[in-house]
């Protein structure tokens, strides 16, 4: 038998260019099994396309493997029963119910014929429950805001029960009660075994990871733990020094450090 | 949570099929003086006795009206259910069949059909109506081929619909250029163009079910994918979804049930943008059951519109596709309308 991999995704030499122009240029990381690794770094420094990337959504060059296995060629069906991905400001079906998106996640555990089962309603329901979205369930998606369509997205990539999970931007329009009750879900599943690697621009909600992946012009210039001091120099770096890592009640934040005297 | 008219599918798809039922039926009544022919429809279900007048009447309904009332039907749920497709595929609740110049591509392949038979759409052997349908067919396929070739794929669809309005003008230029070359073809032509169930026949019934069953089965196979379609194309294919090969499935489904209706009963507009439309209003959506009602709609609305059109100015009788046309114009206003003062769409 194969010896399990220790890495949950190996990236690998890896370039993209999206419409001619060239996004990732030799891209090496490597995601550690039951870890939670966020990517970070400024604006258009490719954090986006490496998870794209990673979530093999993206025609490459180079190699992305997922437990070991090169992702290019694993079956489509099989690839997205090991990884979740949710995208960055992810477009809805406005005419479906909240639960009923939550069920699509559950699309690639089901063959062509095959409908839905009691297993799947109650992995739907589950994730709607752990995204405090259930109470509007029944509610379809076009009538909520921002801040509980984000969470139903959430509970739809929740649904697939993935052991890897992709995230881009998942705090996008969440209320600060509803960001914290993130981190302590993602924690949970961590726990639990699972991968998660999450695209965040709220430096201080990526500082609660375990690992810092930080680019900077399509590379990736430092990967390291969230404590380790070589990893918050990197981090203040690729921001141009307009940052400073602090500890502050015994956790990590982000200030931004002013230019004027 | 949203109140719903039906909140269960079932019971909307019996209340559809019953009221299709009934309409058929007072359709084998509708004559050139208006809903008279009773004795005729009960001669032909043997609920009164046959004379020599209602022996008449009754072949009259048998090889007339019914054929036209069932294949009005017909071509009204192929565009019910091409318009579905088209909602899903563009993942815009307002697409339509017409988009993507199917339509005008199918009329162009039925005037060159015409040419080459040099016949008319009156009394057409079932042979010629095969015929018929397969012009249609491949012109529609042919169009949506040189719309997706103009925009560069398929995966960008404001390119795609931009494109799919170059091609329908330009096809619909070529389908004037020919009747210019063929003036004795404009009357069969201008028949088509205005929409009509007239020619409709039992040869054309089947043709129709033959394109209707097996696009309605093969979207109801797809239906929770057509769902994931709705979360764009990225996340679809992170869910495992064949994304293109999809799209293309669906769009050539699009386009034979597009076609097979346009080959029968000419240009009849937005019956296919409507049906889905409404039936999004009245049951919650799910593309599984959704495709089958917006069919079910579609078959409703336009039995209802030829209904109409034969007895509103009987013994005259507009043409369907000009009552559906101004119908759908004021139904689409009112929609608008209605968006405009932040009531959504759906």
């Amino acid at each position: 038998m194969k010896p399990l991999s220790p890495a949950a995704l190996q990236v690998t030499g890896l370039h993209v260019a999206l419409s001619g122009a060239k996004v990732l240029h030799d891209v090496h990381a490597s995601i550690p099994r039951g870890r939670w690794v966020s990517i970070v770094g400024p604006n258009g420094a490719g954090k986006s396309t490496l998870l794209a990337a990673m979530a093999g959504l993206l025609p490459v060059q180079g190699r992305v493997e997922l437990g070991g296995e090169d992702l290019q060629a694993m079956p489509a069906a099989r690839r997205a029963q090991q990884l979740a991905w949710m995208g960055q400001g992810e477009s809805v079906g406005d005419d479906l119910s909240a639960l009923d998106l939550t069920l699509l996640g559950r699309l690639p555990h089901q063959s062509w014929f095959s409908g839905l089962d009691a297993a799947d309603q109650a992995l739907a329901e589950q994730a709607l429950r752990d995204m405090h979205a259930w109470q509007w369930r029944e509610r379809y998606v076009g009538t909520l805001s921002g801040g509980e369509r984000q969470r139903v997205l959430l509970a739809r990539a929740l649904a697939v029960q993935a052991p890897v999970l992709l995230l881009d931007e998942p705090l996008a329009n969440l209320d600060p009660p509803h960001q914290a009750d993130w981190l302590d879900l993602m924690r949970s599943l961590v726990t639990a075994g699972t991968t998660v690697v999450s695209v965040l621009h709220e430096i201080s909600m990526a500082l609660q990871a375990d690992e810092l992946l930080v680019m900077q012009q399509g590379r990736v210039v430092h990967q390291g733990a969230c404590t380790d001091a070589l990893s918050h120099r990197a981090l203040e770096s690729v921001f141009d020094d307009r940052i400073q890592v602090r500890t502050v009640d015994g956790q990590l934040v982000a200030l931004p450090r002013s230019t004027r005297r | 949570m949203r109140d719903y008219v039906y909140q269960r599918p079932v019971v909307l798809g019996l209340l559809l099929c019953t009221a299709t039922v009934a309409l058929v039926l007072t359709g084998m009544l509708a004559g050139s003086t208006g809903l008279d022919d009773w004795h005729a429809l009960g001669a032909l279900l043997g609920l009164m006795p046959a004379d020599a007048d209602s022996g008449m009447l009754a072949q009259i309904v048998w090889q007339i009206r019914m054929p036209r009332s069932i294949g009005a039907w017909l071509a009204g749920a192929l565009l019910g259910l091409a318009g579905a497709l088209a909602q899903a595929v563009f993942r815009n609740p307002l697409a339509d069949p017409y988009l993507l110049g199917s339509a005008s591509g199918a009329s162009l392949g039925v005037c060159l059909a015409l040419v080459a038979m040099d016949g008319s759409l009156v009394a057409m052997p079932w042979l010629a109506r095969l015929g018929l349908t397969g012009a249609a067919f491949v012109g529609a396929i042919l169009a949506v081929a040189m719309t997706a070739a103009l925009a560069s794929g398929m995966a960008q669809t404001l390119r795609l619909l931009l494109a799919g309005v170059v091609v329908a003008v330009v096809l619909g230029a070529a389908t004037s250029l020919v009747l210019q070359m063929y003036p004795h073809l404009l009357q069969s032509m201008q028949g088509f163009m205005l929409g009509s169930t007239a020619f409709v026949g039992w040869d054309s019934c089947a043709l129709m079910l033959a394109a209707l069953l097996p696009g309605l089965g093969l979207a109801m196979v797809l239906g929770r994918w057509l769902d994931g379609l709705a979360l764009g194309e990225q996340t679809a294919a992170s869910l495992g979804l064949p994304v293109q090969p999809m799209r293309w499935i669906l769009i050539i489904t699009l386009a034979l049930a597009t076609g097979a209706a346009v080959a029968h009963t000419g240009l009849i507009a937005f019956v296919g943008l409507a049906a889905p439309h409404i039936t999004r209003r009245m049951v919650r959506w799910g593309s599984r059951h959704g495709v089958l009602l917006a069919s079910l709609m579609g078959g409703l609305l336009l039995v209802a519109a030829d209904l109409l059109a034969r007895v509103v100015i009987a013994p005259r009788e507009l043409p369907v596709g000009v009552l559906t046309a101004l119908i759908g114009g004021a139904y689409l206003l009112w929609l608008m309308r209605r968006h405009k003062q932040g009531g959504g769409v759906s």
